[in-house]
């Protein structure tokens, strides 16, 4: 195969993140770090959502559910071991002398909420639209009603705080760049095709042998497993948990970054996810010079009201930013159905 | 090809199927003919495996091999080669032309889906015309064909069609007519459900009417056209003896 242009995009694009990560890690402050690192976060589970709800049509509010369960099981698979025995008394044997590094920890939170979402999903992605967000609601809220119950394993509300800070920024873009590379490749494979056969219509995606259960119940869960993977992530940065970080207003913040970015755009939920990061944090020493507390949320509002107003599609809508894509394999561009000009993905 | 023995088919509290019997040969183009409501579209969903009946049997038998339908999922029964194009053309709208073609052969792992492309840009030149286009931009003659040449492009061997004269203008419906028997001259079994009896008639081999989900009548086409009943309740003609 021969290198494109979209190569040396991506190439160039690697570079510079790598560059920047490195120039942060060496030469900024911790709390620049830390801005940087959940504008990282939030992308990658923008990217996620992007993948699930955009693509897929499958308008779930869960990721903070999802967020939940990893950050839990990452963070009492790495506590200290000695610290186990007063903080969560009710853990068993295996549970209470482990002590994981972030990797493997990172790798188990993400699949324990794929399982999660795969036997959450079972039932409702039998629901659809409105009713699909309720009931993903309706999962956040019976997560957090069970870890505030837990309160042995996860000391409930009082959170769980002295979780080892093993997340850097190599960890968070690492991961953010793994995620991108999955949902780019399955975006662009037929089973993305599939996705959006979906979303588009799901009776004639059946006609075409598409089997519709199993490809949602997938694409929920594989976003549920970066959720997961962001919620460790998210875990190990902040030092401390309690269910309330991963509520309603997370859910929201997530999704409207996936509408202004653009439905199943992935680098344009990334993007957006990034750009809000910095936004509220630019805003914040305004809002508390001000003493108009909220100031963050009504700007995010209005701009969330103007987008659907000016382009309700998103920046991107379901397509991404030229330069990054193969000409032959580009959505949109024009592909006469002459011979030769086919190209198998 | 396919036979349908006993089918007893509910939709919630009614029965939609009674007790229905079919038959499709290999190569024919076989009509089914009704009324709105009388279960023609319950019929091809229930081959397709989208509806499963509460009794009967349908039996898919190619080369010598027997697929027990009611017993396969969906995806099983297109890659059985089973096509279903839906009522109402159905097309995925946000999609680009070359990507609902590509969507029918989303089964297919062989590397003959380029060349099938190019083929139905041969069949269907507009399609070619507008490939990179959203398919919901297309008039509703294209989609049409669209939708067609998709249901083509998963390589079937019995082609299930739903009113594919719905809403259409006269001269495409003649269209796409001339269309079905060009498939049936590839090879492929056709399946078409109409309301249009008098179209559908003359290109299909045999028929099947359809009244409140029982086969009333059935037989050659030909028979079919000059069958008085038919030709009151369906072709608006006057019942024949009657004179003008």
């Amino acid at each position: 195969m021969s290198v494109g242009r979209h190569h040396l995009a991506w190439g160039l694009l690697a570079v510079v993140v790598i560059a920047l990560v490195a120039y942060a890690e060496g030469s900024l402050s911790g709390y620049e770090r830390t801005v940087l690192g959940f504008a990282g976060i939030y992308a990658m589970l923008a990217i996620s959502l992007s993948f699930s709800n955009g693509l897929t049509g499958l308008f779930s509010l869960g990721h903070p559910a999802f967020m939940m369960v990893g950050a839990y099981v990452g963070a009492v698979l790495t506590f200290p071991a000695n610290r186990k025995g007063f903080m969560l008394p009710a853990l068993p044997e295996w549970l209470a002398s482990v002590e994981w590094s972030l990797f493997p920890a990172t790798l188990a939170g993400g699949i324990a909420a794929a399982l999660v979402a795969a036997i959450a999903g079972f039932p409702v992605l039998r629901l659809r639209g409105h009713y699909l967000a309720v009931a993903t609601l309706g999962l956040i809220i019976i997560l957090r009603v069970v870890i505030n119950n837990a309160d042995g394993a996860t000391r409930g509300a009082l959170g769980l705080n002295g979780i080892p800070r093993h997340t850097d920024l190599w960890w968070i873009f690492g991961w953010l760049a793994a995620a991108l590379l999955v949902c780019w490749r399955l975006k662009h494979s037929s089973i993305g095709r599939s996705l959006l056969a979906i979303r588009e219509n799901e009776m004639a995606a059946a006609c075409m042998g598409v089997p519709r259960a199993r490809a949602k119940l997938a694409a929920f869960s594989l976003g549920a497993f970066f959720a997961g993977v962001g919620g460790v992530l998210w875990a190990h940065l902040l030092t401390n948990l309690t269910p309330g970080s991963f509520g309603i207003a997370l859910a929201f913040m997530l999704v409207v970054m996936v509408v202004i970015g653009g439905s199943g755009s992935l680098v344009g939920a990334a993007l957006a996810a990034i750009a809000l990061t910095f936004l509220s944090e630019a805003l914040r020493p305004i809002e508390q010079a001000m003493g108009a507390y909220g100031l963050v949320q009504i700007v995010i509002a209005v701009l969330l009201i103007a987008m659907l107003l000016l382009r309700p599609q998103g920046f991107f809508g379901s397509a991404e930013p030229s330069f990054l894509r193969r000409k032959a394999a580009g959505s949109r561009a024009g592909r006469p159905l002459s011979p030769g000009e086919e190209r198998e993905v | 090809m396919l036979t349908l023995d006993g089918l007893d088919v509910w939709r919630g509290p009614s029965q939609v199927l009674h007790n229905l019997d079919l038959e499709v040969k290999a190569g024919e183009i076989v009509a089914l003919l009704g009324a709105n409501g009388a279960g023609k579209t319950s019929t091809l969903l229930t081959i397709s495996g989208l509806l499963r009946p509460r009794g009967g049997r349908a039996v898919l038998s190619m080369d010598g091999r027997e697929h027990d339908l009611l017993r396969l999922a969906p995806d099983r029964i297109v890659a059985a080669g089973v096509a279903h194009c839906p009522e109402g053309r159905q097309v995925f709208a946000g999609l680009s032309v070359a990507e609902n073609l590509r969507m029918g052969a989303f089964l297919r792992r062989d590397g003959e889906v380029a060349s099938d492309l190019a083929e139905m840009g041969d069949l269907f030149p507009i399609l070619r015309e507008r490939a990179g286009g959203l398919a919901g931009q297309l008039s509703g003659g294209e989609q049409m064909m669209l939708a067609i040449a998709r249901a083509l492009m998963s390589r079937p061997r019995l082609l299930l069609l739903d009113e594919p004269s719905l809403g259409l203008a006269p001269q495409m419906v003649d269209r796409i007519f001339d269309v079905i028997e060009t498939i049936r001259g590839r090879g492929t079994t056709v399946l078409l459900v109409e309301q249009n009896a008098g179209m559908a008639l003359e290109i299909a081999d045999r028929a099947y009417v359809l009244e409140n989900g029982r086969i009333t009548l059935s037989g050659l086409a030909a028979e079919l056209a000059e069958d008085a009943r038919l030709q009151e309740a369906y072709l608006g003609l006057a019942p024949a003896g009657e004179g003008a």
